[in-house]
């Protein structure tokens, strides 16, 4: 049997696990997030929104389908660090190309295996990300946890442009071009303007820092904002574009920290959730029609915005379209012109499903026809 | 959406007896259901006709018909009831397939009961092979290349186009009745034959083979307004060819990327729709090809199923219940997950810890059925076990098995890996066993792949635990880390003492003293994103147990496992019964157990519950966290059948305290010595018996007793071992075998009483008072294992001296052995002499049998017994009778007849013939049912038609008898023939009844092929449907367990014909009184609550 050198995980309440090191050895600070899904472990790890952070993964076996070229959401594993109770030995999938941990060494990402993931994923519930480092050299917990205690803290984080890419580029529209869509990329995954794409869309995808002239001379049918990671209270730049679109009648599409922008440009306030919600299972109910979809989710600030009642705007009338059912969260935001007629809409959670169900895949659709209305009016 | 308003009464159709694909999952989810349309007010009418369920408890239904579960019957029960509903999709296939009939006939309309959860139009859809392919075309799934046959010239014309191996499945058969894969034309006519005759449509599929692709299924949930929402993912470690029910199966899948499993989901929920179950859930299966991802939708059950019961107890999402809930009306997001209290019920479960069930087996009950598995189900229970990781679920698992070789051998010498590679190729009980000793003979995991298509991501897994105990093996030390790794991944003591050479107890002290013990998770439906308020447990070595503090006396009651013949539902009752009672009593209960198909293993039935393997130390650990979390007042061994029974001893030693009868009593009891010093100091007869502890010591028993003899093993439950011995040459050849079948215990040697009237008895004692619960007569003879005889209550022909000196001998037993609780006794009359076969100190089959034929709880008020109420005190509370027991019944009590089923339908010999069944002293049923009537005539007639098929009233009866039975047939046969029955017999049989009178056309003995004129022989007349009841007995000896082949051929026709056969003298006249009953005067039905207001 092969045993992988010792590694140490501790949060910066000094809870310490002692594990195995997993992936690269060396050390790595992050906030510690935990995510429930029970497959996709190969998106999660690429997802451009877990930039700075380290996930828990409470599955226990992870890398048993190993590591392929199709399925990665971006061209890079982004998260932080990687806590896994099981990692797989020999992975089995005929899609397969190599193993996670192969994989994970060769990107330099720290992990850390064979804790009691579950205890650690009770503790964020209760107290709530913070922040965490694992090491494979540092065997001392009380001085990782000084190393962690001086690690930027995700509250007030400004990271799209991390993440984001350093110059446009566009996705083609399978079949015959319907629409022209600019995507402001503040950590897009690739499934998305993938799913646009199927739907005769060309997605032209541009830095988070693009400005409204750079949007605009596109002459796009509408404008869309990606999901993404860090506090969207710093988002100054993409609320700025979303309200210079919205006053511009440009129909809007936003998902997870697009929806916060869009939240933001509404007017409505932003908070952080205690320990946020990851995983391929929340109910979410769609508030005009009662049905209720099975999302993926990966967030850990939302919108504040009320339940009750529509909020008027300098661009129409918005209301809450989404809840989710677990908890009340804000999951949608729908906003609507003087004639009624929906001009822009957002959710919290991820309809582009990768990994996750596709029970929400119609939103795509829906930011189509909200087009089509506007083309023809 | 609200629930609707306009239902106020449902008819809930349960599954009837257990059989082999259809078992107490189906009690599980019926009791959900009812309880939930009790709590919405709704007015529940049950039909069950199998008494050991907790669903025909009089207090789950308001109305509860224990009756045949026929067309014939239900409609009696629309009739009487008028419900305005019909809720078919919870008693598996029996309710779904009595459903549709009852709308064929027109009785649904007739009395304008609407049918809930899945209509006729979707059942049909689902079921219907061909509707259900184009339904998986529309959706743009694929199935696999197939044809529909109708006929024996459709199959072969079929196979023309899709080449062998094919596969054949019977449409609207149950846990695969009637399927296999036939490689050529010999098992093609053979295999779509009968299946053809085991489809109620005449309708079989023929299928490209999907042969070792990977096999998946998911449980689907739907609501009205069309949320629907994936329960469960399940991989099947077996490959496809194996039928699920018989896979080693895990959940969540294992070996999926997200892209595949929501291509699978997708495809899922758009069968659902289109196969159109408005309300309720769905069990779809799919075949993925392991080399390029082709995915293949199988089948769908528009129905609760087996694997539902086991996703419900796998996720903690109880599906059984909120299908009951949709079912009314209700959409998902309005109904509260239970377990987190806060979270609606339209969400996926997410696990954070693996599942895996293992399928138990019961070859060994019928040695010349072939044990290759194949797509017809051949499991009798299964057991499922909860691990942080696969090995440790793995390991758990096997060892909740309970068989000697059910944990993986990491010890023995494994042989050659050539031969092993060989072997494993056939999917047989204990692959698994044999794929690691593949392993450790150095086989590579490519090429076990390539000979199992167990996907290698499982056969590394194997490896790893190999590679473990092969670590434990080497160390010079055992030290804290390497124990510590192999108990992480499911080691038990016993497997680390075997590679370290020493005893589980050596294991276990090392352990404790390094403080190596297993913590306790939660099942939550959510890995922890929500705090979970139900304390599901299971054990896992990791860091941090969740076990909360608790103030009240805890009772922790040890169930009953998986399971198997001998050992099932009837002791599940007992313990829900206990949890129940002591619950109420001011108790919190503590339920032990791994078998996911129960009432006790739901997280509602006790105030915890630990999902885990009933092993010393898996219970001792469960135990030591209950103490560190409470006051425990003690553990409860004597509900869960022979499996709690045998750890009583070890338990005591352990320092728990044991409640009820002590394990010395218990002790006294099983051992023969100091049983025989309690009847000789009562003054109470037994049959002559020694006790041999080699073949020269029992010949000497059995010549002096004088043969027959009946042998067995002591301690022993369902007759496992048990026979008839005739002389030594025989004798010689049981001992060979049965020191093997359980070798650290003596042979018992018993005088055997022919002709004897077999009773049993169930009581209660308190230290003081005797509650005689039940005092059942068999019909069949001794010598009949007791769980497989059909047995009446009250006792049709005993008079009231008998019981008298039937109760003064229990009480003087209970005494004798020092009972507290429960106890059976076994009684054989012979002559005038009351004899003592045996006595258990511990709840029996019959507990729940003779709850409801009595209406009084037995095992509720045994737990209070145990725990110190007396019975004077339980009969002031009103939980038993205020004066009187069974013995002084009233004289308009009911009859009720208590009916054993046999599986014999899905055994098959190597050569594909059907196993014989013939009845004997090892039991071989696996479930039952009961009759309830006015009359022991009308009494068994219902208990027939519910186990079997209904007696014929008119037509041919074809009589063939052993010699010594002629005499007790003639009034019998000749009473038929008064009916107007037309006589078939063999010669012999047919000169003596035509000396005594009685006509009957002679057939010939030799039965196979044609007569020499060209005419079907009976055989053929049998299959031909010429034939409405068989009588055969069994003529010649019983030689080292194989059949008697005499008769074997009439008895296998009648078993294809699907034709009642009656084996013994004295079924034949309870089956003569029968007849007369369904004869003079239409059958009614009555509730369990109408017979007892009476």
């Amino acid at each position: 049997m092969t045993t992988r050198p010792p590694a140490l995980l501790v949060l910066e309440d000094g809870r310490a696990f002692r594990g195995r090191s997993y992936g690269a050895a060396g050390e790595t600070f992050g906030e510690a997030v935990f995510a429930t899904g029970m497959t996709g472990y190969q998106e999660t790890l690429t997802d451009p929104s877990y930039h700075r952070q380290v996930v828990v993964q409470t599955a226990p076996h992870i890398g048993n389908t190993g590591v392929n070229d199709d399925d990665p959401e971006s061209g890079r594993i982004w998260v932080a660090g990687y806590v896994v109770r099981d990692p797989a030995r020999r992975p089995s999938s005929w899609r397969s190309r190599r193993g996670l941990d192969e994989e994970l060494t060769a990107q330099g990402v720290v992990g850390i295996s064979d804790i009691d993931t579950r205890a650690l994923t009770r503790h964020l519930r209760e107290r709530g990300a913070m922040r965490v480092g694992i090491s494979t050299v540092e065997t001392d917990a009380e001085a990782l946890r000084r190393k962690v205690l001086d690690s930027p803290e995700m509250l007030g984080a400004d990271l799209a442009a991390e993440v984001s890419t350093p110059s446009p580029y566009v996705v083609p529209a399978e079949g015959e071009r319907r629409f022209t869509v600019v995507a402001l990329d503040l950590g897009i995954k690739t499934m998305t303007p993938r799913r646009m794409a199927e739907r005769g869309i060309e997605v032209h995808v541009l830095p988070a820092t693009a400005t409204v002239d750079d949007v605009l001379g596109l002459r796009p049918d509408g404008l869309f904002l990606s999901n993404g990671p860090g506090d969207p209270a710093t988002a100054d730049g993409p609320v700025g574009v979303v309200q210079a679109a919205l006053e511009r009648a440009l129909p809007f599409f936003g998902i997870c920290f697009g929806n916060q922008v869009f939240g933001r440009a509404l007017g409505f306030g932003t908070y952080k959730l205690g320990y946020g919600h990851r995983g391929i299972n929340q109910p979410v109910q769609d508030r005009s029609t009662g049905k209720v979809e099975v999302t993926a989710h990966n967030h850990g600030f939302a919108v504040e915005a009320p339940l009750d009642r529509a909020t008027d705007t300098p661009y129409g009338t918005a209301e809450v379209s989404h809840v989710c059912l677990n908890d009340d969260v804000v999951e949608g935001l729908a906003l609507r012109d003087r004639t009624g007629r929906l001009s822009g809409f957002s959710v919290q959670y991820h309809p582009e499903a990768a990994a996750g169900p596709h029970d929400a895949a119609y939103l795509f659709d829906r930011f189509a026809d909200v087009m089509s209305a506007a083309k023809e009016s | 959406m609200p629930r609707r308003t306009d239902i106020d009464s449902v008819l809930v159709i349960g599954s009837g007896p257990i059989v082999i694909g259809q078992a107490c999952e189906f009690d599980y989810s019926g009791t959900q259901a009812c309880r939930v349309l009790r709590a919405e007010g709704l007015r529940v009418i049950l039909v069950n006709s199998n008494p050991a369920t907790i669903m025909t408890d009089p207090d789950i239904a308001d109305a509860t018909y224990v009756e045949p579960i026929t067309p014939e019957f239900v409609e009696k029960v629309i009739a009487l009831e008028r419900p305005d509903a019909l809720l078919a999709t919870l008693g598996g296939q029996t309710a779904l397939n009595t459903a549709v009939a009852l709308h064929d006939r027109g009785v649904l309309e007739r009395f304008g009961v609407e049918l809930i959860g899945a209509s006729i139009d979707a059942i049909e859809r689902g079921e219907n092979r061909e509707s259900f392919k184009k339904i998986v075309e529309e959706i743009g799934g694929e199935t696999a290349r197939s044809a529909i046959c109708h006929s024996m010239d459709d199959c072969l014309a079929a196979v023309q186009d899709l080449g062998y191996p094919v596969v054949v499945r019977p449409s609207f058969t149950m846990g695969g009745a009637g399927s296999g894969m036939a490689f050529d034309e010999e098992d093609l006519r053979r295999i779509a034959g009968a299946g053809l005759d085991a489809s109620p449509t005449t309708e079989v599929l023929l299928e490209e083979s999907i042969l070792g692709w990977k096999e998946y299924e998911l449980e689907v949930m739907r609501d009205r307004a069309d949320n629907v929402v994936i329960v469960c993912s399940i991989e099947n470690i077996d490959p496809m060819g194996v039928h699920t029910g018989d896979s080693v199966t895990v959940a969540p899948a294992m070996t999926l990327t997200d892209r595949e499993y929501q291509v699978m989901r997708d495809q899922a929920i758009a069968v659902i729709r289109a196969v159109g179950v408005d309300t309720g859930g769905c069990n779809i299966q799919f075949a993925v090809n392991p080399d390029d991802g082709r995915l293949i939708i199988i089948e769908m059950n528009p129905r609760v199923s087996r694997s539902s019961a086991l996703a419900s107890k796998a996720t903690g999402f109880p599906i059984a219940k909120i299908a009951a809930k949709v079912a009314l009306g209700y959409t998902l997001d309005e109904i509260p997950n239970d377990i987190t209290g806060e979270t609606p019920a339209s969400f996926e479960p997410t696990l954070d810890y693996v599942v895996v069930k293992a399928p138990r087996f019961a070859f060994e009950k019928f040695p010349a059925a072939d044990s290759t598995l194949t797509t017809h189900m051949k499991s009798v229970g299964e057991a499922m076990a909860i691990g942080r990781n696969f090995a440790e679920a793995l390991q758990k698992a096997l060892r909740s098995l309970e068989k000697s070789d059910g944990a993986l051998d990491f010890v023995s010498s494994p042989g050659d890996a050539d031969d092993l590679v060989e072997k494993v190729r056939r999917p047989y009980d204990g692959r698994l066993r044999d794929v690691v000793a593949a392993l450790r003979a150095g086989a590579s995991v490519d090429e076990l792949y390539e000979a199992t298509r167990i996907d290698p991501w499982f056969l590394d897994q194997l490896l790893l635990l190999t590679e473990v105990a092969d670590e434990v093996a080497a160390v010079p030390q055992l030290t804290p880390e390497v124990l510590r790794e192999a108990k992480r991944h499911g080691f038990s003591d016993a497997q680390l003492a075997a590679l370290r050479g020493t005893s589980a107890e050596v294991i276990r002290g090392v352990r404790h003293a390094l403080g190596i013990r297993p913590v306790y998770k939660t099942v939550d439906t959510c890995a922890a994103e929500f705090a979970a308020r139900t304390p599901y447990h299971y054990s896992s070595y990791d860091e941090e147990t969740e076990v909360r503090p608790r103030e009240r006396e805890a009772v922790i009651i040890l169930g009953s496992g998986p399971n198997r013949i001998g050992q099932g539902i009837e002791f599940d009752y007992s313990c829900v019964h206990a949890a129940m009672a002591l619950h109420e009593a001011g108790y919190e209960t503590v339920m032990v157990n791994c078998n996911p198909e129960t009432v006790s293993t739901d997280y509602d039935t006790s105030d915890r519950l630990y999902f885990e393997p009933l092993t010393l130390e898996d219970v001792l650990e469960v135990v030591d966290a209950e103490r560190q979390a409470g006051p425990v007042a003690g553990v409860i061994v004597q509900l869960g059948g022979q499996t709690p029974l045998g750890l009583a001893e070890a338990l005591a030693e352990a320092g728990v305290p044991i409640v009820g009868t002590s394990p010395a009593a218990i002790d006294l009891a099983e051992d023969r010595g100091s049983f025989g010093q309690v009847l000789a100091d009562a003054g109470l007869p037994a049959p002559k018996h020694g006790t041999a502890r080699s073949f020269e010591q029992a010949r000497e028993i059995a010549a002096d007793i004088g043969y027959p003899v009946l042998v067995r093993p002591s301690y022993v439950l369902g007759g496992r071992g048990m026979e008839i011995v005739y002389d030594d040459a025989t004798l010689a050849d049981y001992i060979g075998r049965a020191t093997q079948a359980s070798p650290e215990h003596p042979v018992l040697v018993d005088r055997f009483l022919d002709d004897a009237v077999e009773i049993d008895v169930d009581a209660l004692f308190d230290g003081d008072e005797l509650y005689l619960g039940g005092v059942m007569e068999h019909i069949e003879e001794a010598g009949i294992h007791s769980g497989d005889s059909a047995c009446a209550l009250p006792p049709t022909t005993l008079g009231h001296d008998e019981l008298g000196r039937i109760r003064t001998s229990t009480e003087a037993i209970a005494r004798g052995v020092g009972v507290r609780g429960l106890l059976n006794v076994q009684y054989a009359l012979a002559g005038d002499v009351l004899y003592v076969l045996e006595a258990n100190p511990r709840a029996s089959r019959t507990v729940p049998f003779v709850s409801k034929a009595t209406g009084v709880p037995l095992a509720k008020a045994a737990a209070r017994v145990m725990l110190g109420t007396t019975i004077a005190s339980l009969r002031d509370e009103g939980l038993l009778p205020a004066t009187g027991d069974a013995v002084d019944l009233p004289a308009d009590s009911p009859v009720a007849v208590k009916e054993a089923v046999m599986p014999f339908n899905r055994f098959r010999t190597p050569d594909g013939r059907t196993v014989d069944t013939l009845l004997g002293p090892e039991m071989r049923s696996t479930g039952e049912v009961m009759g309830i009537d006015e009359l022991f005539g009308t009494a068994f007639a219902k208990s027939q038609a519910a186990a079997f098929g209904e007696l014929p009233t008119s037509g041919t009866v074809f009589v063939s008898l052993a010699n010594r039975d002629k005499r007790h047939m003639i009034f019998p046969v000749k009473r038929l023939a008064d009916l107007g029955f037309t006589i078939l017999a063999t010669s012999g049989t047919a000169e003596v009844l035509r000396r005594n009178g009685v006509e009957a056309e002679v057939v010939r003995k030799r039965w196979v092929g044609h007569e020499p004129d060209g005419t079907p022989t009976i055989i053929g007349r049998i299959l031909a449907g010429d034939v409405d009841l068989i009588i055969n007995t069994p003529s010649g000896t019983t030689t080292g367990g194989s059949p008697r082949a005499d008769g074997y051929e009439i008895r296998r026709a009648a078993i294809q014909g699907g034709i009642p056969c009656i084996t013994t003298t004295q079924g034949l006249a309870a089956a003569v009184q029968g007849i007369e009953a369904l004869r003079a005067e239409s059958v009614g039905v009555r509730s369990l609550q109408s017979w007892a207001r009476r």
